[in-house]
């Protein structure tokens, strides 16, 4: 099968000014991965599925990735000459940079008519709040469609051409996003608005809580 | 309408025959199947909307069982993530076990002596067995066939769950497998037990097979219902039995060739319909199948060491990058995507949950058909809730 370069070469030639990077994978594995931009994402899905070399035919795997916002510090050594022609000094200018957080989502696709695969594919949100909506690929791959839900449900991520996109795993009156980094369970998690809470509260207004004045003086003290 | 109105509508011959009212005709019924209902194998939920007796909109609800095992796994070390891989189909937690093991060794490249890759095969079929069994079991017992099938099927059942116990000490929450090999060597007089029930096995199967597979009320019952055709299927992401009966000849351990499954002779059985009956029929050839690979495994296992002894468990941090790793488990393609950051629990931990991505085309196989096939359909899909929910 053809590399992650070639079929990004490939897909440029095919898709001139689409945004598609190669994310390298460090690992052993050394799966690496194409990163599309959100304008032609759906395009070359399908020009992926349909291509006669490539034909991925079965989209395997949909997973969602939270990468939060990240203090990076980078440290840049130089060499300042001692005017009193000493050795020369080794000075280290440390310089903070904040990497914006995102959200990523990441197909698996195989192929079964050629058995070959993987090839991974990496959306990205703009950001983790207000930009978080991706092209989804349902149209494409049906096996996006729950897959894709729960990483709406998980994640937050929107994707925008989904035909029905609900929480799938919790319910869905819940209000945040679980699998995110920086999640955090609320105190009153096991709660749950009942009925018979709402009867109580209605109840309170009919017998106000009884003040200490009133309250009977104990038994066999009679006035 | 009060009780008076009532005598209005005999017939004037006094018969007790009252007229229909057909105020319904037309209207759609909503039927909230489960989730407690003995046939949906567990906490599942299916909305289903009827025209009669006939599905027009079938909605599944999840989540009654999700406890975010993913969650789980990203605070917890790798090691400390195999007996949670368990509780996920819990009929088959050796192959749960072997893929997460793989994704692992895949992560930091790390090898596993033969010995070990021959038992995690043995193991493998011998789950493919017990799953495979039960699936029959529980499909009739959805059919009707109250209690029979079943049964046998649990007879065979537990003589395995047997051999998992004395090897792992756990019937079903095996926790067996390791990065780099397995956790205790099979003695000989295990292997001997192993090879005992295999060559029982193919006996129960004709046992099983003379009630059930030629039975026309079975034939009846299940040929032609809930058919699914195979561009669905590929596009659907459907893997396993369920894309096999359908025709597609996509077995993962022909197209990977994982562990040593290359070094054995065995067919990959497939469908013609893609129908409930052809489900059972896959699982039942698979059987006979797995029975082959075993007898080889069992005559050809090596001696040797079960774990790479640079292997390490405890403290284990593998370098930064992601791997994808997947086997053929019984329900399907089980898959675990995993990221390091080079820390002591994975960043990212993710499964492929075969049997709910499998429920994805539910909604399109049951559709027109009525509700007593939609608990059919449903029970050869061969779904295990553990999973499904995670």
């Amino acid at each position: 099968m053809e590399s992650a370069e070639q079929i990004r070469d490939r897909l440029l030639a095919q898709f001139p000014g689409a945004e598609i990077s190669v994310v390298t994978n460090p690992g052993v594995a050394a799966q690496h991965s194409l990163l599309l931009g959100a304008a032609h994402a759906r395009a070359i899905a399908e020009f992926l599925r349909d291509d006669a070399n490539l034909k991925l035919d079965q989209c395997s795997n949909v997973t969602g990735i939270d990468w939060p916002e990240k203090e990076i510090i980078e440290t840049t050594k130089s060499t300042v000459p001692d005017p009193a022609g000493g050795p020369a000094k080794v000075v280290e200018l440390k310089t903070k940079r904040i990497q914006p957080g995102c959200l990523e989502v990441v197909y698996h696709l195989y192929s079964i008519a050629l058995r070959h695969g993987p090839v991974v594919l990496r959306l990205r949100t703009g950001n983790r709040t207000d930009q978080s909506t991706v092209p989804s690929l349902t149209p494409v791959w049906r096996a996006c469609e729950f897959q894709e839900r729960e990483v709406f449900d998980l994640y937050g991520v929107v994707f925008e051409g989904h035909p029905d996109l609900r929480r799938i795993l919790m319910w869905d009156a819940f209000k945040d996003h679980p699998m995110r980094r920086d999640y955090v369970e609320p105190d009153d998690y096991e709660w749950e608005p009942t009925p018979h809470g709402a009867v109580l509260e209605k109840a309170k207004a009919h017998y106000p809580a009884p003040s200490v004045a009133a309250v009977p003086a104990a038994e066999g003290a009679k006035p | 309408m009060s009780v008076s109105d009532l005598s209005s509508l005999g017939s004037p011959g006094g018969s007790h025959v009252r007229a229909v009212h057909d105020e319904f005709h037309g209207d759609l019924l909503e039927v909230s199947m489960g989730p407690h209902h003995p046939s949906t194998h567990g906490v599942f939920r299916m909305i289903v909307t009827l025209d009669g007796e006939t599905i027009v909109k079938l909605k599944p609800v999840f989540g009654y069982l999700h406890r975010n095992h993913e969650k789980l796994g990203e605070n917890t070390s790798y090691l400390g993530s195999m007996p949670y891989t368990d509780r996920l189909d819990y009929l088959s937690s050796m192959t749960n076990n072997w893929a997460y093991a793989l994704a692992v060794e895949k992560l930091a490249g790390q090898p596993v002596p033969e010995r070990a890759e021959y038992v995690r095969v043995i193991l493998a079929e011998l789950t493919r067995l017990l799953n495979h069994t039960c699936l029959a079991g529980f499909l009739m017992q959805d059919c009707g066939c109250s209690g029979t099938p079943l049964m046998y099927a649990f007879r065979e059942r537990e003589k395995i769950l047997d051999l998992f116990e004395s090897l792992s000490g756990s019937r079903m929450m095996c926790n067996y497998q390791r990065f780099g090999g397995c956790r205790v060597d099979p003695s000989a007089d295990w292997l001997d037990g192993a090879k005992k029930l295999t060559d029982g096995y193919g006996a129960f199967l004709d046992e099983f097979e003379t009630l059930l597979t030629g039975n026309e009320i079975i034939m009846a019952r299940t040929q032609g219902v809930g058919r699914l055709s195979p561009a669905l299927a590929i596009s659907a992401g459907v893997t396993g039995p369920m894309l096999r009966a359908t025709g597609v000849n996509y077995d993962l351990r022909k197209v990977d060739g994982y562990g040593v499954y290359p070094r054995f002779d065995f067919r990959v059985p497939l469908g013609d319909h893609g129908d409930v009956y052809d489900r059972y029929m896959i699982r039942v050839l698979e059987m006979r199948e797995s029975i082959k690979i075993l007898s080889q495994a069992l005559a050809g296992i090596p001696a040797g060491p079960i774990m790479d002894p640079k292997a390490k468990l405890r403290g284990f941090r593998p370098k930064a990058g992601e791997a994808y790793g997947r086997i053929e488990g019984p329900k399907g393609e089980i898959g675990f995507f995993l990221i390091s950051d080079g820390s002591p629990n994975p960043y990212r931990y993710r499964i492929r949950p075969p049997s709910f991505i499998n429920l994805t085309i539910l909604e399109d196989m049951c559709l027109g058909q009525t509700v007593a096939d939609a608990v059919i359909i449903l029970g050869s899909v061969d779904i295990v809730l553990g999973e499904v929910d995670r």
